[in-house]
């Protein structure tokens, strides 16, 4: 069986910086991955490619063997690949249910419909539910999605993002700027969520990193260099130089 | 569940429109009365289409004319082919021709408008507006050059003894195409794309993510608000019996702005309110000063700073207020703030009146009347009157816009309150 996600070489210039510089990635069906970096790696950079925010400047992109390599982002959504961003990127005039029903729209096969009505669309609105039960929303259904709190709009940026089904779902720091009871639940919801799905996530917090995936990439400089499990990256002496090594440092330069 | 399958407040607000415009032209039966009721029902139509695009989908264009003006040419020129015989067409379907060009032209010109959102799509609408204005005065075959093109509504026998030609039959024409459009673009709202114009309009990008091409959904939209915009064209054509440039300029184009601004786009009914005060204006104040389009602009720019979500945002204000029973408290404020804001109003009128007619239209002397009262515009006493108006009445405004802005301070403190 093909990888879910597949990155070949991929490199990304802006101007005259390389800003990934050859990066291979094989995550297989199933997998919780996660992508960890110091600042300035290219995590975010490496998202923007997968989903087609940017174009690559060289190098080849699969989904399921499939080759997406300068497809548009709706395109890819099409295909089975979602994502969330590290700024919470909503629709903050519509309700918390409309966001998530917009979510659904395409995938349910309603596409630019305007001879459908919205409120007769009983599988659209049962799934929106769902999924606002899932991500712990359900009182603030109604609610005007740009009035919530942040913790809450975290939330409903990883509901967005899981509740057109897509089979590879990649979360960009879905745990930022979170309190550490926050970022317990939001563990819990992204396990939950992305049950027998793909998950690729970058993420700062090396507790979240080392309780949800199931391997680990380091990039560093704009290459990955080094893939394991959680042991595996503790243990590699590589990882320990150029990443953990630096925080530890890092850290110690703080409590000096 | 939430879900109601049978709103009953939709349907009195519905039924209750629809009796409006039945009743009406019964009740106001002069002429000019009749005039300005259709001229309403057709700007509403506009107005809602005009909405579509700038308050569901989040597009500010300056060229919507181009779509109801070439509607109108295509609708005067498909009843002069009806009135030869060389065509079988009834009048009452004329705005659905209409509508189908304005739509044509939606695919055609919206296909080079919708490629980008924002500032850019603004420029665009501008320069597509510029371009089918100077076209309609470079092609004088179909355009009729500055004359533009006349007709006569009157087409073929009588059906039902509806002929058209008498001024109510129009109203009652218009009045059941406002309905149809009213309804269709309400429900347009209500769709699936429509409800994704608004994740356009909110955060273009998400919306992307979540499978929708943004560029699709913004043409689409304007190909169906182009199509009401046609509409809207056909009926002015069969209403004024001619087309001229002005149809497809840029001062039609800026109109239906300022109509659907006025009246507020962050409601569906907004325009609508908004397109009925705007022909007032428009029909009303023209015919009694020659300032008229000052005092317009004035009150665009007033709804602009102060209210920038319309009138219906206003009114929408004060429901959860009345929802409380809180409402009476404001009503004094309301009537005090209410009261100085005339005086202000009568200082204004007043001062541009007098400067009118000083400054343009001295050559019959300065006597003039206001307010039904008889005065020498070049004397010192009525400026001083004046001068004493904006002293008077800026002071009692802010003194009661204070004490209003306190008071509603202090409800909506309670209200936020009792939901938290």
């Amino acid at each position: 069986m093909s990888a879910a996600l597949e990155l070949a070489s991929v490199r990304k210039s802006f101007g005259n910086t390389e800003i990934i510089r050859g990066v291979d990635l094989a995550i297989p069906q199933g997998e919780r991955h996660a992508l960890i970096g110091p600042n300035g790696a290219g995590k975010s950079t490496l998202f923007n490619l997968m989903s087609g925010r940017f174009p690559v400047s060289a190098g080849a992109i699969r989904l399921n063997g499939e080759d997406i390599t300068g497809l548009k982002p709706f395109q890819i959504n099409r295909k089975g690949l979602s994502r969330s961003f590290q700024v919470t990127n909503i629709f903050h005039n519509l309700s918390v249910f409309e966001n998530l029903r917009c979510a659904v729209l395409w995938s349910l096969g309603y596409k630019y419909s305007f001879w459908h009505r919205l409120n007769g669309l009983a599988d659209a609105r049962a799934r929106a539910d769902e999924v606002l039960e899932a991500i712990g929303l359900a009182s603030r259904r109604e609610r005007p999605a740009g009035l919530l709190t942040y913790a809450e709009q975290r939330a409903l940026e990883i509901g967005i993002t899981i509740a057109g089904g897509a089979g590879v779902v990649l979360l960009d720091e879905p745990t930022a700027g979170m309190s550490r009871s926050e970022t317990a639940h939001v563990v819990e919801l992204v396990r939950q969520v992305t049950e027998g799905k793909t998950l690729l996530m970058v993420e700062h917090d090396m507790g979240v990193v080392f309780n949800l995936a199931d391997r680990i990439s380091v990039l560093v400089y704009g290459e990955v260099i080094a893939t394991g499990t959680p042991e595996e990256i503790r243990a590699s002496a590589a990882v320990q130089e150029a990443y953990l090594g630096t925080l530890h440092k890092a850290e110690d330069g703080a409590h000096a | 569940m939430r879900y109601q399958p049978v709103n009953l407040g939709r349907w009195i607000v519905w039924s209750f429109t629809v009796l409006l415009m039945a009743v009406l032209p019964l009740v106001f039966s002069q002429g000019f009365a009749i005039t300005l009721l259709s001229q309403m029902g057709i700007t509403i139509i506009f107005a809602l289409s005009y909405n579509m695009l700038l308050g569901q989908s989040g597009m500010l264009s300056f060229g919507h004319a181009v779509y109801s003006g070439l509607g109108a040419y295509i609708a005067v020129h498909a009843l002069n082919l009806a009135s030869k015989g060389q065509l079988w067409m009834p009048v009452s379907l004329l705005p659905l021709v209409g509508g189908l060009a304005g739509a044509f032209f939606g695919v055609l010109f919206g296909y080079v408008t919708t490629k980008r959102a924002g500032t850019t799509f603004a420029m665009i609408t501008l320069g597509i507006g510029e371009l089918v204005y100077n076209c309609s005065l470079m092609f004088p075959d179909f355009f009729g050059g500055e004359g533009g093109i006349t007709t006569n509504r009157v087409v073929g026998q009588p059906f039902l003894g509806i002929s058209f030609g008498p001024a109510i039959q129009v109203y009652y024409l218009i009045a059941v195409w406002t309905l149809i459009s009213m309804a269709l673009m309400y429900a347009w709202a209500h769709t699936p794309l429509g409800r994704i114009a608004n994740a356009v309009r909110d955060n273009p990008e998400r919306a992307e993510f979540v499978g929708y091409d943004t560029q699709k959904v913004r043409w689409l939209t304007l190909i169906i608000s182009a199509f009401f915009a046609g509409v809207a064209g056909a009926l002015a054509c069969i209403t004024f019996e001619i087309v001229t440039a002005e149809n497809v300029g840029a001062i039609r184009s800026a109109g239906v702005l300022i109509a659907a601004f006025i009246g507020g786009v962050g409601f569906f009914f907004g325009p609508i309110v908004g397109a009925c005060l705007f022909v007032y204006f428009f029909a009303a104040l023209s015919d009694h000063t020659k300032a008229w389009l000052l005092y317009l602009g004035l009150f665009f720019m007033a709804m602009v700073m102060f209210a920038p979500g319309g009138i219906a945002s206003l009114l929408m204000m004060q429901l959860p207020v009345i929802a409380r029973k809180r409402f009476k408290e404001l009503v004094p404020h309301y009537a005090r703030t209410g009261a100085a804001a005339l005086l202000l109003l009568a200082a204004l009128v007043l001062t541009v009146e007098m400067t009118y007619k000083v400054s343009v239209d001295s050559a019959n002397g300065t006597a003039m009347k206001l307010f039904g009262v008889e005065f020498d515009a070049a004397g010192l006493e009525p400026w001083a009157l004046a001068i004493g108006l904006w002293i008077v009445g800026g002071g009692l405004f802010r003194a009661a816009w204070k004490r209003l802005s306190q008071a509603w301070g202090e409800i909506q403190a309670d209200i936020a309150e009792s939901r938290a």
